[in-house]
């Protein structure tokens, strides 16, 4: 039997990377298992030419696509959005797009202000400090002083405005709307390790030049060095608890996929809004029949995505397509609720500044507007090298269908149960997202875009996965309490997104991670009672 | 095997053909079809986990076709591709895709369109930093930030 750690964290991605990092100051033995292994960005799609190929194989986000060992499979037949994640050390900050907005201090009380779902039971105000200390270790860029965000400070100016930022600019100036440059995660300066954006353009599947923050870069080597265990390609199958109903530890399968069991004093689950309420879910017991930290019944439901509303034309000027990271400016225009629109809370923008030509070529085929035969090169080339993009993040409110359950018969290539998800798109999205569609409408036009597609919502485009053992003071309403630890098991605590009440209209990677650093806080606070 | 070896001699017959009609040759750009056997090398080479859906859109193609897609007259050999793209689903998306996406990463092709013959790393690209003043409009309306309580 192996001897028991002070502190075992599940999943090495943006939550389980801050909290390691966090708790590692208190010199207890802190072991985080990963079901991935490090990366290698000598591997990483931009150094190759047939980097845009490799999106629709083994670098694509789907993990049922991808099917990599580390992977798990997700049955999502029941969503018209598709679970999309990355499982390696750095999680899916690995492939993501490193957009960085915060939730605004309104999301955090959308029952007081709009009446409905429900108050978070902190607000922003308690996270501030982690916000900043966060935008420190992941490395921001930006611009301070946008009037429609929270304002923050980054530590890297922001990522030129580009031909796409420019005309977009133009554009939304001619309509009197709000835009900023976005805070992002790309590094613009040397920073902490990392070599400065050089404009690879293909950022989401990770950035070969390590501009783009992912924890395995930021938050892990520091960890590390301060004393935390990180084992990776170890796959957790199930929280094990012992006869007073605490975490004792976990079963897992290491890298040669033999079970072993780690005992723990302190077990913390970080594992995104749908592997944690899979692990839960998983962890039944005769104390637990219906799955670790249920006794509310709320363990795997109000999943929340942020359908996306995307939108894009072409101009006759060029853009900035693939030489640049995709997305440079936000809006937050339409972020607050407006009765008047039809709908209740908002959604934020993020401009996309255009693509690479396998990707145009493929996805145009697709749309209708770029033909076989032999006007296929004079289309291509109106099209090549002049799209310009809009997405709306709509706010997803909780509603307990949407749910992530097991599956009766998926499994992992481990034979542990494979998550299932239930979703559908409420009313109050639906038109929430065609009132951005028609605003960018709106702008594509004013900006002189011809050719205009839609996608809403993107199938593929289920990142922000969140609500799934959301935080509350009533046990009967949640699964964590105010400060990260189960209501049903006193050594058992929760940091990833599937903690939070509501979505906001943001990116949340931001939020999700000073979370995990509040959590952290709160727990080095209360250890010498941090299971009364 | 290879992947040259998992099509047959008609399933790679077909691939060409459609190939040629999804991107055909061009003088006035100075390009080749899609039918070039560099390219076609590259598709075949390359098929790695596509292959399944690809043999299946080929397969399917077979069967609209009756014969060889090259030797039916122009007017039934676009009814039938038309057919394919129609009903093919994800293997005749997944066959049109390995065939752009080999084509646009030909060096050929890459010149013709202006584009360097090279992987975005370890150079990168130069994006101009542009004109901030346009952001002055945006600064001095202003907005405020809505309370909570």
């Amino acid at each position: 039997m192996k001897d028991p750690v002070d502190v075992l964290i599940i999943g090495a991605g943006a939550s389980g990377a801050a909290v390691a990092w966090s708790l590692a100051e208190t010199k207890m033995h802190i072991l985080c298992l990963e079901q991935g292994g490090w990366m290698n960005p000598a591997e990483y799609p931009s150094t190759g030419r047939d980097w845009e190929a490799k999106f629709y194989g083994e670098w694509s986000s789907s993990p049922n696509v991808r099917g990599r060992p580390e992977d798990y499979p997700i049955n999502d037949d029941n969503s018209p959005i598709k679970v999309v994640n990355y499982n390696a050390v750095g999680g899916s900050t690995v492939m993501y797009t490193a957009h960085w907005p915060r939730l605004h201090p309104s999301d955090f009380k959308v029952k007081t202000l709009d009446g409905v779902a429900d108050d978070w039971p902190i607000d922003y105000d308690a996270l501030t400090p982690f916000f900043e200390e966060n935008d420190r270790m992941m490395g921001t860029s930006g611009l301070s002083g946008d009037p429609l965000s929270p304002l923050t400070h980054p530590p890297m100016p922001q990522q030129p405005l580009g031909l796409s930022g420019a005309i977009i600019g133009k554009a939304m100036n001619k309509l009197g709307w709000h835009w900023w440059p976005s805070d992002t995660t790309v590094a613009t300066m040397d920073y902490d390790g990392r070599a400065r954006c050089i404009n690879l353009g293909h950022c989401t599947p990770a950035c070969a030049q390590g501009a783009k923050s992912s924890t395995d870069i930021t938050y892990w080597p520091h960890a590390v060095r301060a004393g935390v265990e990180l084992r990776t390609h170890c796959r957790v199958r199930e929280i094990t608890t012992d006869e007073n109903g605490m975490a004792a530890g976990v079963v897992y399968y290491d890298k040669d996929g033999v079970e072993q069991f780690q005992p723990a004093h302190v077990v913390i689950i970080a594992c995104n809004g749908v592997g944690t309420p899979r692990l839960l879910l998983n962890s039944k017991s005769d104390r637990f029949p219906d799955g670790l930290a249920n006794s509310s019944g709320l363990v795997g439901r109000n999943l929340m995505f942020h359908p996306y509303a995307q939108i894009y034309g072409y101009v006759k000027e060029p853009t900035d397509s693939n030489r640049a990271p995709p997305t440079c400016l936000w809006s937050k225009q339409w972020y607050d609720t407006d009765l008047s629109r039809g709908f209740v809370r908002g959604y934020g923008v993020q401009f996309v500044r255009g693509a690479g030509p396998v990707f145009e070529a493929v996805v145009s085929e697709q749309k209708g507007i770029l033909p076989w035969g032999a006007d296929h090169h004079r289309v291509f080339r109106k099209l090549n090298g002049h799209r310009l993009g809009f997405s709306a993040i709509c706010e997803d409110l909780p509603e307990e269908h949407n749910q992530v359950t097991l599956d009766p018969v998926l499994k992992d290539s481990h034979g542990i149960p494979a998550p299932k998800i239930n979703y559908t798109i409420s009313e109050n999205s639906r038109k929430m997202m065609d009132h951005a569609l028609a605003r960018g409408r709106e702008i594509l036009e004013t900006a002189g875009a011809t050719d205009i597609c839609i996608n809403s919502p993107i199938p593929w485009g289920g990142w922000h996965l969140l609500g799934t053992a959301r935080m509350g003071t009533d046990p009967k309403r949640s699964v964590v309490n105010e400060w990260g630890r189960t209501h049903d098991v006193k050594n058992l605590f929760i940091v990833d997104g599937s903690i939070f009440v509501t979505s906001g209209g943001v990116n949340p990677t931001s939020t999700i991670q000073a979370l995990a650093l509040y959590i952290a806080d709160q727990m080095k606070q209360r250890l010498a009672n941090l299971f009364d | 095997m290879s992947a040259d070896n998992q099509l047959t001699r008609a399933q790679r017959d077909d691939l060409r053909t459609i190939a040629a009609m999804i991107v055909p040759a061009s003088d006035e750009h100075k390009v080749p079809g899609a039918d070039d056997p560099a390219i076609q090398a590259d598709i075949l080479a390359t098929l790695g986990r596509d292959a399944k859906l690809v043999t299946a859109a080929l397969d399917h193609l077979a069967r609209l076709a009756g014969q060889p897609l090259a030797e039916l007259d122009a007017a039934r050999r676009d009814a039938v591709a038309q057919e394919l793209r129609k009903q093919g689903g994800a293997a005749a998306a997944t066959l049109v895709r390995v065939v752009l996406q080999c084509y646009y990463r030909d060096d050929r092709v890459l010149r013709s369109l202006g584009l360097e013959l090279r992987a975005p790393f370890p150079n990168g690209y130069v994006l101009p930093d542009g004109d901030w003043s346009l952001l002055d409009p945006v600064k001095a309306r202003s907005g405020t930030l809505r309370r909570a309580p």
